[in-house]
Formats: structure tokens, sequence, C-alpha cells
């Protein structure tokens, strides 16, 4: 060692008793660990597949007493009468009219958003506004079913003229403010992650900042930005306290957008309550649970492949 | 119709598209803020209800919200974190590993109140935890799983591999590259998550009343095993379960939920502007 | 003094046959160039004699690679240990997100010293060695990265060197650097190698004839020719080797 002073303890011997010793220490600590962040890994996915079977192996109970037939196809939902009827139709119905309804709110809307945020907005502008469109995402809807009462439900009931405005419209327009964030900042990473090279093409042959959003990069991101409205519809189906607080929860088949309506999700929340276990009630909730867990996970799947297949073929 | 003037309009009519979604968010912070605000004192957050709620504060259910955040940080953190590093750093590229990912992402879109029933079958029922702050905190804990995993996976992924091999090259062990380098690299995105994740706990509703949430107990919990009353719960049942509820409760209520969730929202808000300025500079 | 010696290496990733029956020897106290064209496996031969190929999936190796008299690839060895021997400097310059300090002392905390005073002599003595400590020395607790390009890749070099480790590896060091910065890496190799065996992978013709003793050539995962820099460069005995060192220069 060239510079090797006296006071200069050696190094190379320090670390090769080191060595010796850490051999066998750190050796066996490395396998511990990697144990044990294997278990850990397991067992959130084993909770995770947990959920799946319990709900399911729970609710297909229901079909004990209650036909197929009567719980997909009748459209009587009277769990507590003395006769208790367990048709889910006006329940899924009503599901999917506040999901439709918010769908057809949020999603020009949440396109648009994403559009002028990612390409119009100046960048300070964008900032602001994504920390707005986050905590939007970020109020529990809770929060916003009470507003519905406090104050939509009135505005609706006026505007449009109606005796009560704890409807499905009300519900569609509450539930599409929680779908909206999902939406826009899926559709947004989407815009933003079409390559810089197509901007320029398109702008250096004469086109407008406009015309290159709308006939280059739009159409480049579509397949992110359809993952964007699926998983909003996921979000929108899923939506339980402010649906269960302004829809006015009447299990029936609505002939329009301002009459009251019952989600699945409301029902469970709402009925849960009143059941005993391992009663007929009971095992109704869960199959209906299931058939959400069967719904969203569908819609996330096909998500999921649309961007996929997106990104294999390069749009 | 010229081209500038089409792109203008195109513009504007996207501005006022994004209005719709601005205004609403910033009525809900004020109407909530402005409504509220009277109500606040130091009653209000710290006296157990009286009169049938209609009078005194709302401490209890405070109480209860944090001790369900606490648990929930408990459990949630060191699953969630220890299977990101699993998913990014052990796990071989293979179907199982794919699949995983593919279910994560799924559970990540299932719904509260979904989670809410599995809580109550579960850990209420089955396993005998009663409606408690154990069961809810449980049930929460696997409602923001998909989301702390999903946040920290994509942390731990944008460590570049520089750093692992240059660890790695030194003669430190992988799980001593993990600790040392790669983990203190990600930590502020794993901790952003963390904080959203939790921020989505504190303001759950529909799993809490499946699992935990009382309706009147103006008593603090002694225990994990105690039942408590919710923020989010609360608000939820004077506002449309009891007729007759004076407004001031209700928004005072309204106000205090918003902020513990603005609270999260607002710290994880400014730990990702302040790391992203850090990496500028 | 043959410090590595490496026998019939033969290199597999997947169906992709990288390596074939590459031997070589490495002096100690000399530097020795990998040249050849990009793809050829030069890369790939160096993180060999660190086992960094270990962190890639199906790769499959065979063949001997000894250090001193130690097989590098059997069972027993901790790869860890053989890694602080065996130190490496990478293409890109990559520094941890961590003090001037940390970076140099992350490797000695690593085998568990902990005494700052060890510390301290240990970070400076490599930093001097590195020939970077006299820019340093008054910001040591500085972030790393607010150095320029050519003094964070000093700094990786005086990270390596912080392990007393006894051959050094380089991988395309001054790729990402400019001229000034080159030649002030190029010096200090030059005063490294009085105490180490160096192997450097490097794309400058130039380069490998200013600074290495030996040379070898690759081309399609072979060794086509090996021996003293001055020859190779000089009387090539193989016709690609001459196309090679030609064409890069004419």
């Amino acid at each position: 060692m060239s510079d090797t002073g006296k006071s200069v303890p050696n190094i190379q011997k320090i670390l090769h008793r080191k060595d010796l010793k850490r051999s066998i220490k750190y050796q066996m600590g490395e396998v511990i660990i990697e144990k044990i962040i294997f278990m850990i890994g397991i067992t959130a996915i084993v909770i995770l597949g947990l959920i799946f079977y319990y709900l399911v192996s729970t609710g297909l109970n229901v079909f004990r007493e209650v036909s197929l037939s009567e719980f997909f196809l009748s459209i009587g939902w009277f769990p507590v009468s003395v006769n208790p009827k367990y048709g889910t139709v006006p329940l899924i119905v009503g599901s999917l009219i506040v999901t439709f309804g918010a769908v057809l709110i949020s999603v020009p809307i949440g396109i648009g958003s994403a559009i002028f945020i990612s390409e119009v907005a100046p960048s300070k502008t964008r900032t602001v506004l994504k920390v707005i469109i986050e905590f939007l995402s970020a109020v529990p809807s809770v929060v916003l079913g009470f507003l519905g009462i406090v104050v939509l439900s009135n505005w609706v009931r006026i505007v449009f003229s109606i005796s009560t405005g704890f409807t499905a419209f009300t519900g569609a327009i509450l539930v599409s403010l929680m779908a909206l964030p999902t939406i826009i900042s899926i559709s947004d990473d989407a815009i933003a992650a079409v390559p810089k090279d197509y901007r320029d093409a398109s702008l250096a042959l004469g086109a407008t900042k406009w015309e290159t959003i709308w006939h280059v990069l739009v159409p480049a991101a579509s397949s992110g930005i359809i993952a964007a409205v699926m998983l909003g519809v996921g979000r929108a189906i899923g939506e339980t306290m402010a649906v269960l607080m302004v829809t006015g929860n009447a299990a029936q088949i609505p002939d329009t957008m301002f009459t009251s309506v019952r989600t699945m999700t409301a029902t469970i929340a709402a009925e849960m309550g009143d059941t005993v276990r391992n009663d007929t009630h009971y095992f109704a909730l869960f199959a209906i649970g299931s058939m959400l867990l069967f719904m969203t996970t569908i819609i996330n799947t096909i998500a999921d492949y649309v961007v996929s297949r997106g990104k294999r073929e390069g749009r | 119709m010229s081209k500038k003037f089409k792109e203008k309009l195109a513009f504007a009519v996207l501005a006022l598209i994004t209005m719709c979604v601005v205004i609403p968010a910033l009525f809900i912070l004020l109407y909530i803020i402005y409504n509220g605000i009277g109500t606040i004192s130091w009653e209000f957050i710290f006296a157990s209800p009286r009169k049938g709620m209609t009078e005194g504060g709302i401490f209890p259910a405070i109480v209860g919200t944090m001790s369900l955040i606490l648990g929930t940080i408990t459990f949630a953190l060191p699953l969630g974190v220890g299977t990101a590093i699993y998913l990014v750093e052990y796990a071989k590229k293979n179907l199982l590993t794919k699949f995983i990912s593919l279910a994560i992402l799924n559970l990540a879109g299932v719904p509260s109140v979904v989670y809410g029933l599995f809580g109550l079958g579960l850990f209420v029922l089955l396993l005998g935890f009663g409606s408690s702050i154990l069961s809810g905190a449980l049930t929460l804990s696997c409602l923001i799983l998909p989301i702390i995993i999903k946040s920290s996976e994509a942390a731990i992924r944008s460590v570049p591999d520089l750093y692992r091999e240059a660890s790695l090259a030194l003669g430190a062990t992988k799980w001593q590259t993990i600790y040392k380098v790669v983990l203190p690299t990600a930590m502020p995105g794993i901790i952003t998550g963390a904080i959203l994740g939790i921020g989505r706990a504190a303001g759950e509703t529909a799993a809490v009343l499946l699992t935990v949430a009382a309706f009147f107990l103006p008593r603090l919990p002694s225990s994990i095993m105690d039942q408590v009353m919710v923020l989010s719960y609360h608000l939820y049942i004077i506002s449309s379960q009891v007729p007759g509820m004076p407004d001031a409760v209700k928004n005072g209520t309204a106000l205090v939920l918003l902020g513990v969730v603005a609270i999260f929202f607002f710290t994880a808000t400014f730990v990702r502007i302040k790391y992203k300025l850090a990496n500028r500079g | 003094m043959t410090k590595v010696s490496v026998t019939r290496l033969n290199l597999h990733y997947e169906e992709f046959h990288a390596l074939k029956d590459v031997s070589l020897d490495i002096k100690d106290k000399e530097v020795t160039a990998l040249i050849g064209p990009s793809g050829c496996g030069k890369s790939t031969f160096l993180r060999t004699i660190n086992r960094m190929n270990d962190l890639i999936d199906n790769v499959k190796i065979e063949g001997e690679i000894k250090l001193e008299d130690q097989d590098i690839y059997k069972k027993e060895v901790d790869v860890a240990q053989l890694r602080r021997r065996v130190g490496m400097v990478f293409q890109k310059p990559n520094p941890f997100p961590k003090s001037i300090y940390e970076n140099v002392a992350y490797g000695p905390r690593r085998y568990g010293i902990k005494a700052k005073t060890h510390l301290n002599e240990i970070v400076e003595r490599s930093l001097k060695k590195a020939a970077i400590w006299d820019e340093v020395k008054d910001r040591l607790h500085k972030p790393a990265l607010s150095l320029s390009g050519g003094q964070q890749q000093r700094l990786c070099i005086a990270r390596a060197l912080a392990m007393e480790p006894e051959v050094l590896l380089m991988d395309e060091p001054t790729a990402s650097l400019d001229p000034i910065a080159t030649a002030r890496i190029e010096e200090l190799i030059n005063e490294l190698k009085k105490e180490y065996a160096i192997i450097i992978v490097t794309h400058s013709m130039q380069q490998a004839a200013r600074i290495s003793d030996k040379t070898a050539f690759f081309l399609m995962g072979e060794i086509v020719e090996k021996g003293k820099t001055k020859e190779i460069f000089t009387v090539p005995k193989d016709k690609r080797t001459e196309g090679y060192i030609t064409g890069r220069f004419g």
C-alpha cells in the first residue's frame, strides 16, 4: 500500500476479519429475511384471495332457499315481509340506471377536462387543476351524500318541479363527481404518454394545436381513455354512501331518471344491520356483494386488457 | 370559420368543461368550511354528545376515527410495503406473479361495501372479534392494501437499477441493498401512497358501518375489542337517519371529517411537490 | 503474477450463446483492455468476473474463473464477499442519492465498520486515491448528485476503492464524459494500476492504446486476439483485428 502511514489502520485486514464473521451471520440473515418477505407477500395475496372465496361461498347459500330464477329474474325485493321475496332485478336496474346517468355526465366532462389539463392549460394552472381534482377524489362519499341531502336534492326538486329531490338523477350527479377524478387522471396519463414525435410531426405539417389534439393525440391515447372510462364505470357501480343517502331507496323499477331507486350497494349497507347471521336475507346480501365483485372484476380486467393491448399495438 | 378561430372556440369549450369539475370541487370545500366553521369550538371537538346528539361535541367519534386510522396503519403499511418489495425485488417474472398483479389491480376496484361485507363475515362473525376497532381496522386494511401495494410497487420500481448494481458490486447483500438504498430512495413515493390510502380509510363509511361503528356511544374505547363511534358514520346517521338534527351539528361534523381527510391529502400533496422540487434541484 | 485466470468460459443467455470458450489471464498491477464492436460480449465477460450476471434470470455459465486460486463459481463462494474483492465502476456514473461521504462509507458500513475514526480515514484515503479529495473535502456532506459527471465518476471509483478491492472492473467508465474529464480518469487509471489489477471495457481504440498494457479483442462472443497492447495495435496477427483497429483509426 503506497500511502499507508503508521497511524492508518490496515482496512484490508479489518475487512477480512469482518468478512469471516459476516459470512455465516449475514448469509443466514439474508435467507431469513427473504423468507419473511415471501411470507408477507403471500399473506397479502392470501387475504385478497380469501375475499373472493368467502363472499362467493357465503353468497351461494342463498340458493338453498331461493331459486335461481327468483333471485335473478323476479322483480320483487321484499326480504323482511311475512312472505319474503328475493328478486334482485330492481336493485340491478337501480345500480345500472344510476351508473348510466353518471357515465353520461362524467365521460364527456372527464375526457374534455383531461384534454384541457394535459394539453391546453399552462403549466402552473395544470398543477393547480390537478391538485383540485385529486382533492375531489379524496372527498369522502358520505360528505358528498351529506351535501346531496342539504343542497343538491333541493335544487333538483325545484329545478325539475318534482315532489322529491331524492331520485336516481340526484344520485347520478353525485356519483359522476366520484367517477370524474378517476376518468380525468387516467385519461390525462394516457394523453401525456403519447410520444412527443407525434405532436411535433403534426405541428410541423402546419396543423393547429387543436387539430393536433383532436386528430392525433386523442386517437393515439384512445386505449388509455377507454380504460379510464371503464374504471370510472367500476367506481360508479361500487359507490355506496352517496347513493344510499340521496336516491330515496325505493326498491322499484323506475320509469324515469326522476324517481327513487335503490342500488345494490345501498341495499347491502342499509339492510345488513337488520339481518340475522346465516338467515336467507344475510346470504342474499352476500350474493349481491358477490355480483358486485364479479361486475367490478370483469370491468377492471377488460380495462387492463384494453391498456395492455393498446401498449402492444402502440396505440 | 378560420382555423385559428376554431381552435380558440375549442379551447374555450374545454375550459368551460373543466370548470364543471373545478366549481363543484371548490363548492364542496367552501360550503363545508363556510357553514361548519361557526360550530367548531373547544366543546364541539372535546366533549361528548348530549341530549340525543343534538348538543355537546363529537369527541368520541374523533377518537374512534383516530384509533381506526392507527390500527389500519399498523396492519396495512408493513403488509403493503412488504408485498411490494416481494413483487419488485424477489418474485420471478412468471405467470403467477402476473396473476397476482392482476388480482391486486382488480381488488383496488372492488367497492368498499363489499370489503365491509367480507369484514363483517370474517372478522366480526366467524373469527368472533365482534363489532370492534380490531374488526374495523382489519377491514379498512384490506380495503387500502391494494392502494398501498400499487403505489409502493410503483415507487420501488422507479428506483434505477444503477443504484442496485452499484450497491451489489460493492459487496452489499441483497437485503442490505434493498434496505439501505432502494427503500430510502423510494420512500417519498411510498409515503405519499400510504398517506393517500390512509386518508381514504379515514373517510370510509360503508366498510366501518358493517364492522365497527356504533350509533351512539358517548364514552371512549378502552381496548381494541371495543365498539366506537366513527366520524364518517356519525355524519351519515345524523344527516339522514335521525330527523330533527340541528344543522349546526351536521355542518360541524362534516367540517371535522373533511378536515381530517384534508390533512392527510395536503400532507401527501406537500410531500410529493417537495420531493419533485428536490429532485429537480 | 496472475490475478484472475479464466479458462474455457461459456455463457448462455436463454438460447443465445453470448461467450464462447473464452480464456484469458489477467495480471496484477496491469491494465487489461477489452475491445470489440457493440454486442461482442466484452461487457458480459466483465460482469462474469464479479458475478453480476447472477442478477439476470436464465443465464447459464460453464468453465472456470479463478481469483488467485479460488474458483469463484463454486457453490460455497459468498458472492457478496467476492464482489467486495472485485470492485466495479459502471458506464454511467451512479452515485447513490446520498452525501459524498455516505457514498464512500456505504460499502465499509455494510461490513460492520462503525467507528467514526475508521470511516473518516477510509473516506479520506479513498477520495485521495481517486484524485477527488481536494475538490470535495470542504463539502463532504453535500449531495453526491450535485457534482459534475466527471467528479461523480471519480467518486464512484473512490467508493469502489473504499472496499480495498484487489481487482477493479471498469465498464466504459468514460463513455458519458467530456474529453477533459476523460483525460483525468485516464490519468487516474495510470496511477491506480500500481496497486490493482484493472480490467477496462472501452469503445475507444485510442483509449485502449493510451492506457492499457494488455488488450483482448472480442468478436461475436469469442476472443479473436489477445496480447500486449503495443503488439496488437502495431502488428495484429488476425485480419479481423486489423480491420477493426484500422477501421476505427481511419
